[in-house]
């Protein structure tokens, strides 16, 4: 699959005073900005979005001089307005870091394949290093695997706990300790809203955060396009005839989260503004702090519902280390483990059924040993 | 007699046949509105009658999918209203899916 660029409109040919760019007076205004409905042309539009993000990454400190950066890339269009954006910035501001392009595979046929091949696209195109870590040599399951053994509706579970991992150990592999991704506004307004339509509290003062780090990890995430449209993320792509890649996933999206973005497009359409005011009502929230449980007897160990086991007596303990793979882990196994472990054993069993040993002999031996007294 | 180009992009082109560009000609008595050429697009250029929903929301285009007509914002043309003249290029862009 190549990349056809959309095609350039013939000129204008008159332009009124009406339709001139509101900040430049002199081009005619291509785009109203849903941030405040501002009118303005192609070149001011550059300039205002790519320097809306250096503001964000100077206020946040996102960056040191010499770091080595990783872009978590799709080859969707976030990602990739992302990665040509750092490098433009990085370049014009002189930041001082090195960017590496970071793809998961988590071996997806005809979804994941195909927006991996713009990946390496984007790799020539914007010269810049790309590695690939994959489902199968990290957990020695692809998504294809996981979703003919657990089924489409658990699919976004599995994968979104498996790609969390798997970004943070591409980037250890390379010597990375930062992760950037091109999670935008619009999804950040969806977050909010998810959390609080679920009563997620303790997600809800989190989910605004620009950079995450916890003690024990050594690597941190940031998101410098927090406080960008995904309008005019599309937008710049478009006018920059960017390479992306563009076509939902094969399985199924998460219910909830397409039901918020419904909300939430809904919600613009009517007042555009909506989405940034729902980003700053979530960095204002500060919420009551818990009431702290009457200790529980020493050498009390909780069991949860869904077979994980508390450890410290229920207290969260930021820095926890998963006993099986070390990585970083409230409870003693991490949900990816503990995610494995269940598909293994699905697996084992289904490997049981199909074997055809199970006649004669064979089957007298297994039919004996069910036998009890 | 009016003939435009419409493109399908950021993932739209599935629902008309993986084909992100068209060449479309309409006519009509009096001026041809974007309008009108969007009311073509619904009756005779969606393959699936149940993609209609993926376009289309009450009777307007969907919230989510950019339309730019010559490369300028369409609310900045009078959205439907907008006279279309030959040569010109309506592109809709989903922003919908994944980044």
């Amino acid at each position: 699959m190549s990349f056809t660029p959309p095609s350039d409109p013939k000129k204008p040919k008159g332009i009124k005073v009406s339709q001139l760019c509101d900040l430049c007076h002199s081009r005619k205004a291509l785009i109203k900005r849903p941030k405040n409905l501002q009118k303005i042309c192609k070149l001011c539009f550059f300039h205002v979005f790519e320097t809306e993000i250096h503001n964000t990454i100077i206020s946040n400190n996102l960056f040191e001089h010499g770091e080595k950066v990783a872009v978590g890339a799709s080859g969707g269009k976030d990602s990739t307005v992302l990665a040509y954006v750092l490098k433009l910035l990085n370049e014009r501001y002189n930041y001082g870091i090195q960017i590496v392009l970071l793809s998961i595979d988590e071996g997806i046929v005809g979804y994941r394949d195909d927006s991996l091949a713009t990946v390496k696209r984007n790799k020539e195109q914007y010269n810049l290093p790309l590695e690939i870590v994959s489902y199968r040599e990290l957990y020695d399951w692809t998504m294809d695997e996981i979703v003919a053994c657990a089924g489409v509706r658990n699919s976004c579970t599995y994968c979104g706990v498996f790609r969390r991992q798997a970004l943070d150990r591409g980037a250890a592999k390379l010597g990375i300790r930062h992760v950037v991704t091109g999670h935008n506004a619009d999804d950040m307004a969806e977050t909010v809203l998810m959390n609080i339509l679920r009563g997620d509290v303790a997600r809800l003062e989190k989910s605004t955060a620009i950079m995450t780090q916890s003690s024990g990890s050594p690597i941190k995430r940031s998101k410098p396009f927090k406080y960008s449209y995904q309008k005019e993320i599309v937008l710049y792509a478009h006018y920059k005839k960017l390479d992306y890649f563009s076509t939902e996933c094969t399985y199924a999206p998460e219910a909830f989260r397409g039901t918020a973005r419904e909300l939430m497009k809904n919600l613009e359409a009517v007042r555009p503004s909506c989405i940034i005011d729902i980003i700053y009502s979530g960095e204002s929230l500060r919420l009551k702090p818990k009431k702290t449980k009457r200790a529980p007897p020493a050498g009390h160990v909780e069991v949860r519902s869904d077979g994980s086991v508390s450890l410290n007596g229920g207290n969260f303990v930021d820095g926890n280390k998963c006993e099986r793979c070390g990585y970083l882990s409230s409870n003693r196994i991490c949900k990816a483990c503990m995610l494995l472990e269940g598909l293994q054993q699905n697996r084992a069993k289904l490997s049981i059924d199909r074997d055809v040993s199970t006649e004669g002999a064979a089957k007298l031996t297994r039919t004996l040993e069910q036998l009890t007294f | 007699m009016v003939n435009v180009k419409v493109e399908f992009l950021g993932g739209l082109d599935v629902i008309f046949g993986k084909q992100r560009t068209h060449k479309v000609s309409l006519s009509g008595e009096s001026d041809v509105t974007v309008g009108n050429l969007i009311d073509h697009i619904v009756d005779s250029m969606i393959k699936n009658p149940r993609d209609k929903d993926v376009f289309i929301e009450n009777d307007t285009i969907r919230p989510g999918i950019l339309t730019l007509i010559n490369d300028t914002d369409w609310e900045l043309e009078g959205e439907k209203e907008y006279v279309l003249e030959d040569g010109d290029i309506v592109s809709f862009t989903s922003t919908l899916h994944g980044g």
